[in-house]
């Protein structure tokens, strides 16, 4: 199946996608891969556990995104506080499932540190060819 | 369907290409490419309900038992009475192990006076086979694997019959829920039965596996018939109580743990595979039971998850789970350690327990 690999977005290993990286306000928005959302099936359930205003590390599971076949964690991509968390997705999950570039974004982060090892399309593309 | 060379890649059924033109979610199941879902499972659930679905379930297997003595032969080798079961009739049974776990659940049809097809899960169809093969050996009775023969296509949901009357002449109003005819439906011939696995009314189409296609384009033309997967399958199948072979029954687990202890025939004429152990195991207290859970919030049990008390003490083990798309809230079924009490339960979901209570199953019945 093809999937959208967008080219401007940087990505994790644990399928999640970073957009606005070296930004002036230094805030990125997140969300889950097409390829994520299509693996788990329509969503119908979303949990971000940390507030608005929590911090959280890069790497450190943050939340969980479940379907009616089964649940995956999301992991925050990148280190700093959460500015916004997307209530519309948290009210009607499936929406992630249809946009996930889009109007699925999951939350916000202003980047306390340059991100590590996002990888970008063509490196996430080659990963979810191999999984 | 047919045997594959490479024991890794999974078998195509005859309506592969047909589910690839839907786009459909393809996955390995029981070493069958199935459709897990089309357009989306949560839609393919509600047309069940609420106007028709088209499953292909060809994965399923068919082995037929015939001859002289096959009734004999079968009410040796299963649990159940089938012997004395009518023509055109269907029984859920199940094969046991001879200390009492379950081995397979079945359908099994009267198709003559000396036939019967015994209707086996896709990843039990060898041990099936194997199993009463050995069993029915010192009868008059052949047993035969028609597994790669037929296609079995089924159309679950309220309007199936209204549906499924546009395209055959059988009398599809007498025939009653748990029994079979033979009949041409959309041009095959297909042995046309009143079951299913979703809690719905509906019909499930033995047929050809050179039928499959046309007779699969013919129903899918049909205005709110919506092509649903195995993913739909199985909150339906939930949500109606009905155990999954691999989750509510295993070996590790008797009929009457599973709570279908009536299904077993202790009273039936001479002796059947598991009879004695089954005997002990009717007489004692079962040590644990399955259960319904509804869970209060979001987050839902999933299989292998444990049960605790109030006091996070275990006390069971979830065996199937998901959010139900009819009741809106996560559901499950899990096996409770026998003196349990039924409230204040809680499932451990990945770390955080969430407060559930126990109910009476099915979660669903058809009004």
């Amino acid at each position: 199946m093809i999937v959208s690999v967008p080219e401007q977005l940087r990505y994790s290993e644990e399928h999640e996608w970073v957009s606005g990286l070296g930004g002036e306000d230094g805030i990125v928005t997140v969300g889950i891969t097409a390829h994520a959302a299509d693996a788990l099936g329509e969503i119908v359930y979303i949990e971000v556990q940390p507030s608005e205003g929590d911090t959280v590390e890069a790497g450190e599971p943050c939340g969980e995104v479940e379907s009616t076949k089964s649940v995956s964690d999301i992991y925050s991509p990148v280190s700093g506080e959460i500015t916004a968390i997307n209530a519309a997705v948290v009210d009607e999950p499936k929406v992630i499932n249809d946009d996930p570039y889009g109007e699925g974004w999951i939350f916000k982060v202003r980047v306390s540190e340059e991100p590590g090892d996002l990888l970008d399309s063509a490196a996430y593309e080659k990963l979810i060819e191999e999984a | 369907m047919s045997a594959d060379p490479n024991p890794n890649t999974p078998v195509k059924t005859p309506l592969h290409d047909v589910h690839l033109d839907l786009g459909a979610n393809l996955v390995d199941f029981a070493g069958h490419l199935m459709p897990l879902r089309y357009a989306g499972e949560t839609a393919e659930h509600q047309a069940v309900r609420t106007g028709a679905g088209l499953f292909d379930l060809s994965h399923m297997g068919e082995i037929f038992l015939s001859g002289p003595d096959a009734g004999a032969a079968l009410d040796h080798a299963v649990v159940g009475k089938l012997a004395s079961m009518a023509v055109g009739k269907a029984r859920y049974t199940m094969l046991c192990a001879p200390d009492g776990g379950v081995l397979d659940d079945l359908i099994v049809y009267r198709l003559g006076d000396e036939t019967w097809m015994v209707v086996a899960n896709a990843a039990n169809v060898a041990v099936v086979r194997d199993a009463l093969t050995e069993r029915v050996a010192r009868f008059d009775a052949a047993v035969e694997d028609r597994s790669a023969s037929y296609a079995l296509i089924a159309l679950q949901g309220p309007r199936s019959q209204k549906i499924l009357g546009a395209f055959t002449d059988a009398p599809l109003a007498d025939l009653r829920y748990y029994a079979i005819l033979a009949g041409r439906v959309a041009g095959v011939d297909a042995l046309v039965a009143r079951t299913g696995y979703t809690g719905e009314d509906g019909f499930e189409l033995f047929v050809d596996v050179a039928d499959a296609v046309p007779l699969w384009k013919a129903l899918e033309r049909v205005d709110d018939v919506v092509p649903a997967g195995l993913s739909a399958r199985d909150t339906l199948r939930l949500e109606a109580g009905m155990p999954l072979y691999g989750n509510e029954l295993t070996p590790d687990v008797t009929p009457f743990e599973a709570g279908l202890g009536r299904v077993v025939k202790l009273d039936k004429p001479g002796d059947f595979v598991g009879k004695s152990a089954l005997e002990a195991v009717a007489q004692t207290p079962p040590g644990r039971r399955l259960v319904g859970l509804v869970a209060h919030g979001r987050r839902a049990p999933r299989k292998g998850y444990q049960v605790v008390t109030s006091g996070g003490t275990p006390c069971g083990v979830v065996t199937s789970g998901a959010p139900s798309p009819t009741l809106g809230r996560p559901i499950a079924m899990a096996y409770l350690d026998s003196g349990v009490e039924e409230t204040g339960l809680a499932v451990d979901v990945r770390g955080r327990p969430e407060p559930v209570d126990v109910v009476a199953l099915p979660f669903y019945k058809r009004s």
